[in-house]
């Protein structure tokens, strides 16, 4: 038996002796701290908790860090071996490096005793939340919120006759949610610039942020719809000809000319809250976004409502059409000292009834039981958007060196799309090379 | 100045009086005023630089606390040097650098010249130019990312209504041709006050015997200020410039808030670029090669300049 | 008055004095935006164009010290009338406050560490000043550089070993651990700057207190103490406004606990999307106290740059 076998079997023993004290004895009151992003879900679930303060006798603590720094000080916390998070709702492409460094814990044996089952969840959320390896029955996370790359638009403009009969003479077809690629171009190009009510308004917010995964998220929607590859799907890992594919390069292009032309102005820098801002503030006539960003649009007094609609992304020139996975699973940390409380916590998230909650509070989840109920896609206006989109997604790199390759994207994109310099080609090119030598390290080949 | 203090300090205790002194000894006192600085400046500053040097030969990762160690020798420093994107780096780093420097130096000459011929109310208007630098680079730095919005921004406003151009038609921070710029305008904005305090001191340091005599000589204005003023505000001048040029060597937080490096990589400093690597990506080996590279080079460039200084002030 | 040949005509005074004037209102006016905004409501700040005029509001202070949940009309109804003036703001955009934010708890650790950090420096800085300046201390010269020369260190590159270094100790994201980085910062400048004032001090003061029976101790904090107050309160203000205003340090060894309220500022964000009359809320209340101390110090601190600056 190797040393690292050795170390998971002792490490399993040990948690089921835990959960076997925890059993046994009842549980004592515990101050637990969850970590996550600061946005409208994280609001959400502080209200649900309540309810498991109540039941528990526990009291729960949050700590929220805004979407731009919260990979960089999660991860931080993480790997400084920090105690200030039990349960962390961490990014998807985390997961590989937080297994293979022990930084979470490993839930299997939890959820064969508590009688949690993978199947229950839809099986993207969990390949993409909870598995690591990918594809291999190992769960190191329970899928708490799932979320994916959609866009919403201003129905009311949509339907104005004189913009419909102006779209209809200009482009020879309805003013309608676009079916490809080209046609949201055609639809931004044709509200970039015009006055509505008075305003100049601009085509789309797109993601085009540089700090922290941006621009990736952004542009991944439009390339892989377009025919990108992270790898060779036979040859893990084989690069060249998938990632750099002529169609790539296209898909690359169509995100710098949609950047170049239908964007608002000085949206150098946007991410989430950017795109929000844009969107709310009555600027833009679609938006690319996180489902999460739905509720809030839904809610909204100026532009929620009939105002405002929702639809997946539209497809590639070759009708493939696929969308950016958000979202997270809910892990313990490792280096945790109330690790028995954290998982009585997703004991009680991972129940029926109040996944059934979260869903009506706002949080998306991931339960099969909730989200394939009959009434679901009718529930809200978004709900069925949100199905038609979780499932076509597609996730970045998950490995444990994803932080780099993530900035190698970032870097190659943002530098191609907003900086304007050298040819789609040249900055995938560039990516093959960059990811290569990361892999290299990794020592993957 | 400060040499003769001492010694006269250290002269002026005669052994007589030493020795009449109840209580520790000089030297026990001395050790013991000293020690703890000491100790606490070799924990936080020495150790860690020797153990950055004792890393950069390694492999180490920060996050792979299960991975084995290895001594890689000089490969982390061979690919630093060879890495293409740190020269990008190092060329932006330059540009801020000559930029700001030369900005800072013109307006804080003139701005400590101005204030120096002491129309009333200066000392009011020197403290309000003085209050940028006295803040938080990275609070304000993030504040002018919104004052840099189109339209809605006060700086593209201002821009457009002195010169007529659409405040929307420019973005300071998402353009690759202005982002350079955007950064410079903020620095020179918080630390000209700085520059011109270190010229308003050199300044007043000349005695006005020097002009009045030049006066006698009949020299013009124009060649007083040539032959006197320049060159007694110069190793002042120069020292401000000493300290601006290592500061922005360093800069880190009023960028990182402003452009975040961005767009793509233009404003991408050594700082940000190093901060990338060793708390991103986390590989702490190569970091520290890195790391101990800038050094070196900050170190040798100041140490170069400041024989320059010195033969200066010898003048 | 007589007259001298070096005074400034009033003619250059006037344009001396037309052209400062300038040069200092553009440069207060990003200043005065920052706490304009502060007062404005959300959607005056990101009116096109710029209002200079606006309603005065206190929903930016609001949104700084609260977090807030969006709640359905429904619920709203249910609630009753708001009994605050804050529900009231909060209410009229249809939410409800949630709690309290994390601002006041990042402010305090600011007071904690700049303060902690402050006081260390300066009883550390002032014992090694006054040795270095009265005795002689083996290597002082050449300790000295070295020690002020790892200040050229961009502080990204020193965070490496020392986030290592905390880590092992336990010393990651805590206040202790703060307050000992930047006394260690500050504290090379420190003993520069006060062994200067130090120095200027006249030796025999001390030597009539050592006549006089005191032992030196007693000499270094009955006589040199007092002598030196005004150097140490100039340089204890610059050694809190370096705390006060760190980032860099700041944002990679603290997290949840010891984060101080520069890294936390331009992380404030509304209920979706940037909420800039909460930054420029928190800005203003942490960049004033900054401003005020800068006016009413002037005297010390505008020497202490130079004085600084101007010896090493």
């Amino acid at each position: 038996m190797s040393m690292r076998k050795l170390k998971s079997v002792l490490a399993a023993g040990a948690l089921t002796g835990i959960l076997a004290c925890g059993a046994a004895t009842s549980a004592q009151a515990e101050d637990l701290t969850l970590c996550w992003a600061a946005w409208d879900p994280a609001n959400a679930l502080v209200s649900l908790s309540k309810d498991y303060e109540a039941k528990s006798g526990n009291k729960m603590h949050f700590e929220f860090v805004p979407w731009p720094n919260f990979a960089d000080r999660m991860l931080n916390e993480l790997n400084s071996g920090g105690k200030l998070c039990d349960l962390m709702i961490g990014d998807s492409q985390w997961i590989g490096g937080a297994a293979e460094n022990k930084l979470y814990i490993k839930l299997n044996d939890f959820f064969d005793k508590e009688g949690i089952k993978m199947s229950d969840f839809i099986p993207a959320t969990v390949t993409g939340y909870s598995e690591w390896p990918k594809g291999s029955p190992n769960y190191w996370a329970l899928p708490a919120f799932g979320d994916v790359v959609g866009w919403s638009y201003r129905k009311d403009w949509f339907s104005r006759p004189e913009l419909k009969a102006e779209f209809k003479t200009k482009y020879g077809r309805d003013l309608a949610v676009p079916k490809t690629f080209a046609e949201l171009k055609d639809i931004a190009a044709f509200f970039q610039g015009r006055k509505i009510d008075g305003k100049t308004v601009y085509g789309a917010a797109i993601y085009t942020e540089r700090g922290s995964e941006g621009i990736t998220m952004g542009a991944m929607d439009v390339l892989y719809s377009f025919g990108f590859e992270y790898d060779n799907p036979k040859k893990p890992y084989e690069l060249e000809g998938f990632v750099n594919s002529a169609k790539s390069v296209k898909g690359l292009e169509f995100y710098k000319q949609l950047y170049d032309c239908c964007v608002p102005p000085g949206s150098s820098d946007a991410y989430m809250s950017q795109n929000i801002d844009a969107y709310k503030s009555g600027q833009v006539a679609l938006q690319m976004n996180f489902a999460f960003t739905w509720p809030g649009i839904n809610a909204d007094p100026n532009i929620g409502g009939e105002k405002s609609g929702y639809f997946p992304n539209p497809a590639g020139p070759d009708g493939k059409q696929f969308a950016q996975l958000g979202g997270q699973g809910i892990s313990v940390v490792a280096a945790s000292t109330k690790q028995k409380a954290a998982l009585e916590y997703i004991k009680w998230f991972a129940q029926p009834e109040v996944q059934a909650k979260w869903w009506q509070m706002g949080g998306y989840s991931a339960l099969r039981a909730v989200v394939e109920d009959p009434g679901f896609a009718k529930s809200q206006p978004y709900a069925q958007t949100f199905l038609d989109s979780m499932a076509i997604v597609k996730d970045f790199w998950a490995e444990p060196a994803y932080a780099s390759l993530l900035q190698a994207s970032q870097k190659r994109f943002h530098n191609y799309v907003v900086a304007g310099n050298g040819t789609a080609k040249e900055a995938l090119d560039g990516l093959v090379s960059d990811w290569k030598d990361i892999f290299e390290d990794e020592g993957k080949y | 100045m400060l040499d003769t203090s001492i010694d006269r300090a250290a002269r002026a205790t005669p052994p007589a009086v030493a020795r009449r002194i109840r209580g520790l000894s000089d030297r026990a006192i001395a050790w013991i005023f000293v020690a703890p600085s000491i100790f606490l400046l070799l924990a936080v500053n020495i150790f860690p630089l020797i153990w950055t040097i004792r890393l950069s030969f390694t492999n180490f990762r920060v996050n792979r606390p299960n991975a084995e160690v290895e001594f890689v020798g000089l490969k982390n420093y061979i690919s630093v040097l060879t890495n293409g994107d740190i020269w990008l780096t190092m060329q932006a780093t330059a540009h801020f650098l000559i930029a700001t420097l030369v900005l800072q130096v013109l307006i804080g000459f003139s701005l400590a010249y101005l204030i120096n011929k002491k129309f009333r109310g200066n000392d009011l208007w020197t403290t309000i130019i003085v209050l940028p630098m006295m803040l938080s680079p990275a609070v304000v730095g993030n504040f002018w990312t919104f004052l840099y919005q189109p339209q809605i921004g006060l700086f593209n406003y201002a821009v457009g209504f002195l010169t007529g151009t659409d405040p929307s038609s420019f973005s300071m921070i998402g353009d690759a041709s202005l982002a350079p710029w955007a950064i410079v305008i903020v620095d020179t904005w918080m630390w000209t006050p700085f520059v011109m305090l270190i010229c308003l001191a050199g300044l007043r340091s000349i005695p006005n015997s020097i002009y009045e005599a030049a006066e006698c000589d009949r020299a013009s204005k124009w060649r007083q200020f040539w032959t006197i003023t320049i060159p007694m505000v110069l190793p002042f001048l120069m020292l401000a410039i000493l300290f601006r040029g290592i500061e922005n060597f360093k800069m880190f937080d009023l960028v990182v808030q402003l452009t975040g490096g961005g767009p793509g990589s233009i404003t991408e400093l050594t700082s940000i670029n190093l901060k990338r690597e060793a708390f991103e990506k986390w590989r702490t080996g190569y970091a520290s090669a890195y790391a101990v590279i800038l050094f070196v080079t900050v170190f040798g460039l100041a140490s170069i300049y400041v024989k320059a200084l010195n033969k200066v002030k010898q003048r | 008055m007589s007259y001298s040949v070096t005074d400034p005509s009033g003619r250059q005074k006037w344009i001396a004095a037309t052209l400062v004037t300038l040069y200092a209102v553009i440069t207060i006016l990003p200043l005065l935006w920052i706490i304009g905004t502060s007062f404005k409501s959300p959607s005056d700040a990101i009116a096109y164009p710029p209002k200079t005029l606006f309603t005065p509001t206190l929903e930016g202070y609001v949104n700084l010290f609260t977090t807030r949940t969006r709640a359905s009309e429904e619920e709203l109804k249910t609630l009753g009338e708001p009994t605050t003036w804050y529900d009231r703001i909060v209410r009229r955009d249809g939410f409800i406050i949630a709690g309290p934010s994390r601002f006041p708890e990042r402010f305090t650790n600011s007071i904690i560490i700049g303060f902690g950090s402050t006081v260390l420096c300066i009883v550390l800085g002032t014992a090694a000043a006054y040795a270095f300046s009265r005795f002689k201390v083996p290597l002082k010269d050449d300790l000295l550089f070295f020690i002020l020369s790892t200040r050229m260190m961009p502080p990204v590159a020193v965070a490496i070993p020392i986030f290592l270094m905390f880590r092992q100790l336990g010393l990651n994201d805590t206040h202790a651990g703060m307050i000992l980085l930047y006394t260690a910062v500050n504290l090379s400048l420190a003993v520069w700057l006060l062994k200067g004032f130090i120095d200027e001090i006249p030796i025999e003061y001390e030597e009539a207190a050592l006549i006089d029976g005191y032992t030196r101790f007693q000499a270094f904090y009955k006589v040199v103490i007092p002598q030196a107050m005004t150097g140490i309160a100039s340089t204890a203000i610059f050694c809190l406004i370096f705390a006060w205003n760190e980032y860099a340090f700041a944002v990679l060894l603290t997290s949840g606990t010891a984060q101080t309220a520069p890294p936390f500022i331009p992380t404030i964000i509304g209920v979706g999307g940037q909420d800039w009359p909460a930054v420029a809320a928190g800005a203003t209340l942490f960049l004033v106290p900054v401003m005020i101390f800068t006016i009413v110090l002037r005297k010390h601190l505008l020497r202490g740059i130079t004085f600084g600056a101007v010896r090493k």
